[in-house]
């Protein structure tokens, strides 16, 4: 299932089309952005300033200012423990902030539960995937539809009212399913699907609420290469239908390939911010990585090579078919 | 040993008022549990206050449904009291926070200064005219009938009447929960019972879903306690922390989580209890006295039930697949 081209081709395959790319336009809009953490940007859709977490006197998190440019990709690493998804929880509402404000689209936001976060159209996935596992794959497309009608108490009890919306939602819950390739599982429970097939079920179950922004918490973690590259073109299809992404990731071949901008975190703090073909020069962020991955090759791109793909497919259909 | 009379007295079990009530607290019960995921240990206080509130009204000259409406909204303010606290925080909570809750409810109904309210230690009786309201109500002539084994009165205490009408709970229980199961909002508790920050990650008030099925199963427990207390008499000491087990012991023998299990389980577990006790008196053994039999009865039940649990741990009607599903 995971051997096709990614529904969506990657962004680089559309330059010279018609019309403005997406990545040209934005790359163009955050040229001029000082690469200095806590850079302003043109048209942020996210604003925080002074967010603090502290667990028992550490500073999990200690952010200055923040903003997330509308519309763009922005990739989130820095080394393990750094503050990464403590921040996603402030920011979503999962977690309180011990000082701080933000704001999302303009309002302030600081303090509002998770559901109101995500009604507001910041829909997250998590680091560790979430799938409901004894709800088939269809149902747990179908929980994610807003405005369900249905899911009132009174009026779930007569399904005329709720019938031909439901049918709106599955038929949307399938076309999405199609997209991210589950459509063949919809009516398995979703704990047996794969830990890579559960990645793609969090992040279409997340699109099925019409978010404006989508937060994805190491999305490609433990998804195999192949799967990885179509994973990749749908991040990247979010972002030309107009949402904005934020993600975490550790893989610095993906973070270059895919996103607009990068904001590097250590110890609680953003140490510095780029755009991603330069951002691994920058000193704060090597010393940030120095130890952890100070032999790595932090910016290879022989991986988005396409025989390198081939390579990789064709190993797992082999993994697959022995199974 | 008396075959006809043991079998009738089992099969009349089957049918019995009390079998109806644990049938709905049960359903309620898997409300909270088999939907919602919510560990309610303390399904009998809500069988205590639906109980209370019904008698206390109904003696004070309220109608039947109005009666019937008092003990509904206790169990709504009780489970919106018990909610409050506990449902933002994790599910062990809720257990710890309503087995107590339910016991200070038993303790403060039967202490003596409520007397003249609820009967202190002793409880209401038919005599106290709490009975008068829904006995009024029966459509059929006085005396008793028998039905092919069994005779009950029609109108009174023990009766057709009740049995029909608590049935008939039963049936509406039945109906609501499976009704719910296939919605959209059975679907949203479902998924809280599964992982909550899921849900709550696609914009659901989490927090409002549960309070709604705490005080819904709750009224189903209230409901219970009215038809628990009909056919013998209001007493706190009857709706203890063992009426709360047997509840969750009915609920896990037919099967969480599924419309008919409840029902099942309640038919089962007191028809099987009466079976072994009327077999052990009948079999008049020498080192064995009646007190004795019953308790021993428990027993058996008891183990009956650990075998179910190990060789069929989602009950009798549950979904094996369902639960094969390896939650990691
Ligand atoms: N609930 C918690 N209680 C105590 N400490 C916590 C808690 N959550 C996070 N921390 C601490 O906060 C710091 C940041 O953790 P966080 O999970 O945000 O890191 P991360 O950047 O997401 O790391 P990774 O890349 O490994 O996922 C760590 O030192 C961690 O130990
Ligand atoms: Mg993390």
């Amino acid at each position: 299932m995971s051997a096709e081209t990614p529904p969506t081709p990657a962004p680089d395959a559309r330059v010279g089309g018609a019309g403005v790319v997406p990545r040209e336009r934005i790359a163009k809009d955050l040229a001029a952005v000082p690469r200095v953490p806590g850079a302003p940007k043109p048209d942020p859709i996210i604003v925080a300033d002074g967010v603090r977490r502290s667990f028992g006197g550490i500073n999990a998190v200690d952010v200055e200012h923040l903003e997330v440019q509308r519309g763009a990709i922005t990739a989130l690493i820095g080394p393990n423990g750094a503050g990464k998804t403590t921040l996603f929880n402030l920011l979503t509402g999962f977690d309180k902030a011990d000082v701080g404000e933000w704001s999302f689209e303009g309002r302030p936001v600081h303090g509002r539960t998770a559901a109101r976060m995500a009604s507001a159209g910041m829909v997250r996935t998590f680091q560790l995937t979430k799938a409901l596992s004894r709800m088939t794959v269809i149902d747990n497309m179908r929980l994610g539809a807003t405005g369900q009608r249905g899911e009132n108490l009174l009026a779930s009890l007569l399904p005329s009212v709720w019938r031909s919306q439901e049918a709106a939602i599955t038929a949307r819950a399938y076309e999405l399913l199609e997209r991210f390739k589950l459509d063949t599982k919809a009516d398995d429970f979703a704990g047996s699907l794969s830990g890579g097939q559960r990645k793609l079920l969090e992040m279409a179950r997340a699109l099925m609420t019409h978010p404006t922004m989508v937060m994805l918490d190491e999305p490609m973690a433990g998804v195999n290469p192949a799967l990885t590259q179509s994973l990749l073109g749908h991040i990247t299809g979010l972002r030309d239908e107009g949402m904005t992404v934020l993600f975490v990731e550790h893989d610095m071949h993906m973070v270059r390939h895919i996103s607009d901008w990068v904001v590097v975190m250590a110890e609680g703090r953003i140490v510095a911010e780029g755009p991603p073909e330069t951002i691994m020069q920058d000193q704060a962020v090597v010393d940030a990585y120095l130890g952890a991955h100070h032999d790595t090759d932090l910016g290879d791109d022989r991986l988005l090579e396409d025989d390198v793909v081939e390579q990789y497919e064709a190993e797992a259909e082999a993994e697959e078919a022995t199974q | 040993m008396d075959w006809t009379r043991i079998l009738t007295n089992v099969a009349g079990e089957a049918f019995a008022p009390a079998t109806a009530a644990y049938a709905l607290a049960a359903i309620g019960l898997n409300i909270h549990f088999g939907m919602t995921g919510l560990l309610n240990f303390g399904q009998a206080g809500f069988m205590l206050l639906g109980a209370y509130a019904y008698a206390i009204t109904a003696i004070a000259g309220w109608p039947f449904f109005a009666s019937v409406i008092a003990a509904m909204v206790a169990a709504v303010l009780f489970g919106i009291l018990l909610g409050i606290p506990t449902l933002k925080l994790r599910g062990d909570y809720l257990s710890i926070v309503t087995i107590a809750a339910a016991e200070i409810v038993r303790i403060i109904s039967r202490s003596t200064s409520l007397t003249s309210l609820t009967g202190g230690n002793s409880g209401l009786s038919g005599g106290d005219g709490y009975k008068e309201s829904f006995e009024s109500l029966c459509p059929f002539p006085d005396g008793s009938t028998t039905l092919w084994l069994w005779t009950y009165p029609n109108c009174t205490s023990n009766s057709w009447w009740l049995r029909l009408v608590a049935w008939v709970a039963v049936a509406i229980g039945c109906l609501l929960v499976w009704r719910w199961m296939r919605s959209p909002w059975g679907r949203v508790l479902k998924g809280i019972r599964e992982d909550e920050d899921a849900v709550r990650a696609l914009g659901k008030n989490v927090y409002g879903y549960k309070m709604q099925a705490l005080v819904l199963g709750g009224i189903g427990g209230a409901i219970a306690g009215i038809f628990y207390t009909l056919p013998t008499s209001v007493q706190a000491d009857a709706m203890g922390r063992t009426t709360t087990f047997n509840i969750w012991t009915i609920l896990l023998l037919g099967g969480a989580a599924t419309v008919f299990g409840p029902v099942l389980g309640s038919v089962l577990l007191w028809t099987v209890f009466m079976l072994v006790k009327s077999i052990l008196r009948d079999a008049e053994l020498s080192f064995i006295t009646s007190t004795q039999s019953e308790a021993f009865s428990w027993m058996l039940v008891g183990l009956t039930l650990m075998l179910l649990v190990i060789f069929r741990p989602q009950g009798v009607l549950g979904d094996k697949k369902e639960l094969a599903i390896d939650v990691r």
